[in-house]
């Protein structure tokens, strides 16, 4: 066996989180946990970095495979990592980092253990992905629950309890559901390892129900409309470190899953309930884009955003076309990037005028023009513009929807138009226009720090939008597997 | 008679009692002495206990009215462990109200020495007899701190309550006597018929007196006010110690005499399952008093044990046996949280109390947190495997409508058990605390902690111990 990658990715912010946990808190020290956590999170990102090199994309197989035994005769530890989960775990690796350099002007006591939550939450969501057995998969899945709680609720605005209690309920809510179909399933075929799973299917008849069970969790933590209302809320309460963790990693969990369990596993399943997921996800990009028109906090108008985002990745897994569930996966990815940089945006100017209102701010262009730039590279990604790998994404699923159903495709399109406007409209009234408030004249351009962040999210945003390749390359195989897999199971049923 | 060192640690237990009574009438003085009699004496116990683990067989004694095989030495080493550690973090309370006196830890030893005598009992009358003399230890422990009218008011009810159960109970055995022709369980399993209409009434009777004793809805009504009103140690004595005993009880009368009639007491069982767990977790959401919480909260984790009996299945006692293990150790933590709230020689136990604590005292409301979540059944703490294992045990019998509302009151559930960790850790903070805690205390809240947190490393364990349990 080698060197155990996956679990070394998954340990090592546990690893700083308990050495910040460890060290004493004198004066000043704040400065050191933000270096032990940023290096901790940093080296992190090399090792993910070097997986994504040393994955082999010629095989659609799971890699870097580790298996121990958990719990004799039933769970067994086992990661792995396929074309489908890689990205997510770079991507979370590389979004970390950029969490912790964010901290700080937003985080004002106890940093310490924000530091400590954000890399316990690393941790686990890096787990989430890497996991190839559904009790671990729920393991990780739900042990997220606590540090991002705790990050709402402590570090957050003033409505922060409501939202924080909100936010747990209802993904606990959603999740128990999906133990009850695990076990199930566990019953059923006798193993709940995926890969044997995957080999084994399960039997057509227990389909439906388990496929509803795991629908629940994934719904809810999408969000889908119409169980999406406690994201908003916990967006706005979050501090801003929180909401970048929640809309580039947090949601991204859900699609996932869907692709890798409701796919993977339930095929005749997904076949039936296609109509459903359409219906939502259209009614998803309609509704919630009309909301975001209508919404005079910019952190709520970007939640809703994502709303919107994510009805098209649903959309997109569930035509079973290989653009469709590639354009959903870039798409997230995507999605990770920009909306964490909005989000950044707009804690940005939340740090210097302590208000989120859109009707607070206008005519900024001159004051911070950097600034202004760079909103509006991250605004024009949002909504889809040609060169940002936003477009990539959305024109990907939009093809596959096409080729499978002509309306849900033409509905869907009018999302991208409602996107343009309330993404333009947004930066209109907060860039453009007349400077009405004089308080906006003090402010200052971007900092060091807020300025590498946002260039670092520029970056991958403009490279994997001329030049997508490695992206596809990296999920080409797996997808096409998946979906053999899929239309083989259906044959067979 | 060559038998007899089968029931060693009875006997010692019970000649020790004697002997701890006269020398407490001889030596003036003598509580701390005999409090540290008392720890060696259980800790001895629990050695000698240990050494009948490796018995393989089940072997019967006194005419087949006791039993000895493994669960019933496992059920009595973790009592005995239980009473232990509830002797070692209690002293520092009991001086503080001037109740440290000799009668705390004989009381306990006795009472300890009935659930043994339950734990083992293989006969009605040999069952009762335990759980007599365990209840009457406990009505007494329960008024301990007499001048306290909550106190006094507890143990009455407590007993009043506690006889009517009895009554019932034992109603209940002589109409099974009446159509069994014996007390004894073996007989009674061979000899019954399922067709006998009046035999059901006396297993609800029976089942009625037991649901009593571990306070499952809708025999619960007792246990709000007597946690509330004893003394937090003899509390924390309550809501861990009796319920093994209890258990071990109800798993000896569904498994033992009426596994035959399974269809019959099926459905109670799930009622009070059922109805446990929803109004555990409804009626907490209401209290501001950390111990009624409890209360309410371990009626709530009583529904998750009888949730795995109702199974009929080796693997849904296994898990019950496991959920009261975890259990155990997360109440030992919570309570030791609660005797940690201390200042100038006062002890704090409303919810309203722990307020900001997080700022003050940054590892005790870590530990909370622990513990909290882990009472909420969220992964990957020790808590969400017993509620694992009791799922798994109930889905594997396609009880699949148990599951799920069982699954659902969860989610009730970590509601109450969120608000308090809002107002530790979000709410504006207090006055400090007093630092100086008693070495056991201390150990006790680091040790069980670092199990909850670190369980989930070694799931196994605990599961390879129980497995040899084996009743049906």
């Amino acid at each position: 066996m080698n060197f155990p990658i996956l679990s070394s990715l998954i340990l090592l912010p546990i690893v700083g989180a308990l050495f910040l946990f460890f060290t004493k808190n004198k004066n000043g020290n704040n400065l050191t946990a933000k270096y032990v956590s940023l290096f901790t999170s940093i080296a992190n990102f090399l090792i993910s970095i070097y997986l994504w090199f040393s994955f082999d994309q010629t095989i659609s197989n799971f890699q870097f495979i580790e298996d121990r035994t958990w719990i004799d005769g039933f769970i067994n530890y086992k990661l792995g990592v396929d074309g489908i989960s890689i990205l997510f775990v770079v991507l979370t690796a590389f979004i970390t980092p950029l969490c912790i350099i964010s901290v700080n002007n937003s985080v004002k006591t106890r940093l310490r253990d924000f530091l400590i939550a954000i890399l316990i939450m690393e941790s686990f969501m890096i787990g989430v992905f890497c996991a190839l057995d559904l009790v671990v998969f729920y393991l990780f899945f739900e042990a997220g629950l606590i540090p991002m709680f705790l990050i709402i609720g402590i570090w957050g605005g003033p409505k922060r309890v409501y939202s924080a209690f909100k936010f747990f309920l209802y993904t606990l809510l959603g999740s128990v559901l999906m133990l009850v179909a695990i076990i199930s399933i566990y019953w059923i075929s006798g193993t709940t390892d995926v890969i044997k799973l995957y080999e084994l299917g399960i039997d057509t008849k227990y389909q439906n129900l388990l496929w509803l069970a795991f629908f629940s969790s994934f719904a809810v933590k999408t969000p889908m409309w119409p169980v999406h209302t406690w994201l908003p809320d916990a967006h706005v309460e979050a501090p801003t470190a929180g909401s970048v963790l929640l809309a580039a990693i947090l949601l991204k969990m859900a699609g996932y899953g869907f692709i890798r369990f409701s796919l993977g596993l339930f095929p005749v399943a997904s076949e039936v309930f296609t109509p459903l997921i359409y219906t939502l996800s259209v009614i998803a990009i309609i509704v919630t884009s009309l909301i975001a028109l209508i919404q005079e906090d910019m952190k709520k108008l970007i939640a809703y955003s994502s709303v919107a985002h994510m009805g098209f990745v649903t959309l997109g897994i569930f035509t079973i076309q290989q653009q469709g569930i590639e354009g959903s996966i870039i798409q997230m990815i995507s999605h990770g990037l920009v909306s964490a940089a909005l989000f950044l945006c707009v804690g940005v100017v939340y740090d210097r005028m302590h208000s989120r209102l859109i009707s607070s701010y206008g005519g900024i262009v001159t004051i911070i023009p950097k600034y202004s730039i760079l909103f509006m590279l991250f605004t024009l990604a949002a909504l889809g513009l040609p060169g940002t790998s936003g477009f990539v994404g959305e024109f990907l699923i939009l093809l596959g929807t096409f080729k499978d159903n002509f309306l849900v495709a033409v509905i869907a399109s009018l999302g991208v138009i409602f996107g343009a406007a309330y993404m333009l409209w947004l930066y209109k009234r907060v860039v453009f226009g007349k400077l009405i408030n004089t308080d906006l004249k003090k402010m200052v351009d971007l900092n060091k720090s807020e300025y590498f962040i946002l260039i670092c999210l520029a970056v991958p945003t403009l490279f994997f939008g001329f030049y997508p390749d490695p992206l596809i390359n990296t999920i080409e195989v797996s997808v096409n597997d998946l979906i053999d897999m899929y239309n083989l199971n259906l044959i067979n049923k | 008679m060559e038998n007899l060192n089968l029931v060693l640690p009875e006997i010692f237990i019970s000649l020790s009692i004697m002997f701890l009574l006269i020398l407490g009438v001889f030596i003036k003085n003598s509580s701390k002495l005999i409090f540290n009699a008392s720890v060696l004496i259980l800790l001895i116990t629990a050695v000698i206990t240990f050494n009948e683990t490796f018995i393989v067989n089940r072997i019967t004694l006194f005419n087949d009215s006791v039993v000895i095989d493994y669960m019933a030495s496992l059920m009595k080493i973790i009592t005995l462990l239980g009473a232990f550690l509830v002797l070692v973090i209690s002293s520092n309370y009991l001086k503080t109200f001037k109740i440290y006196k000799i009668e705390y830890p004989i009381l306990i030893l006795s009472s300890v020495l009935g659930m043994m005598v339950m734990i083992s009992s293989n006969d009605l009358i040999v069952f009762y007899m335990g759980l007599e003399l365990q209840s009457l230890a406990l009505y007494v422990l329960a008024t301990f701190n007499r001048d306290q009218l909550k106190s006094s008011e507890a143990g009455l009810k407590y007993f009043i309550l506690s006889a009517l159960s009895s009554g019932l109970l034992l109603y209940g055995c002589s109409l099974i006597y009446g159509f069994s022709g014996s007390t004894n369980f073996d007989v009674i399993s061979s000899q019954l018929n399922s067709n006998e209409y009046v035999l059901t009434f006396g297993i609800v009777f029976i089942l009625v007196g037991l649901a009593f004793k571990i306070s499952a809805v809708p025999f619960h009504m007792w246990a709000p006010d007597v946690y509330e009103g004893s003394p937090t140690s003899v509390t924390l004595f309550f809501t861990m110690v009796p319920k093994i005993a209890a258990l071990t009880v109800f798993i000896r009368f569904l498994y033992v005499p009426f596994l035959n009639l399974i269809d019959q007491w099926q459905m109670i069982i799930i009622f009070l399952s059922i109805a446990s767990m929803l109004f555990g977790a409804i009626a907490a959401i209401g209290q501001t008093n950390i111990k009624r919480l409890i209360a309410y909260s371990s009626i709530g984790h009583i529904g998750y044990i009888l949730a795995g009996l109702a199974t009929g299945s080796n693997e849904g006692i296994q898990s019950s046996i496991i959920y009261i293990s975890i259990y155990i150790i997360m109440n030992l933590a919570l309570f030791s949280c609660l005797l940690m709230l201390r200042r100038n020689n006062q002890y704090y136990e409303e919810i309203e109390d722990l307020s900001g604590l997080s700022k003050n005292h940054p590892l005790l409301s870590l530990s909370l947190l622990v513990i909290l979540f882990s009472l909420a059944g969220i992964p990957p703490l020790a808590g969400f495997f017993a509620k694992f294992y009791i799922f798994k045990a109930v889905i594997e019998q396609s009880m699949y409508f148990l599951a799920i509302v069982g699954l659902l009151s969860t989610v009730v559930a970590a509601f109450y058990y969120l608000r308090i960790i809002k107002v530790i850790y979000f709410d504006k903070e207090k006055e400090k605390y007093d630092d100086d805690h008693s070495f056991w205390l201390k150990f006790s809240l680091t040790f069980s902690t670092i199990l909850i947190l670190l369980y989930f490393i070694f799931p196994g364990q605990l599961i390879d111990v129980v497995s040899r349990i084996n009743i049906i």
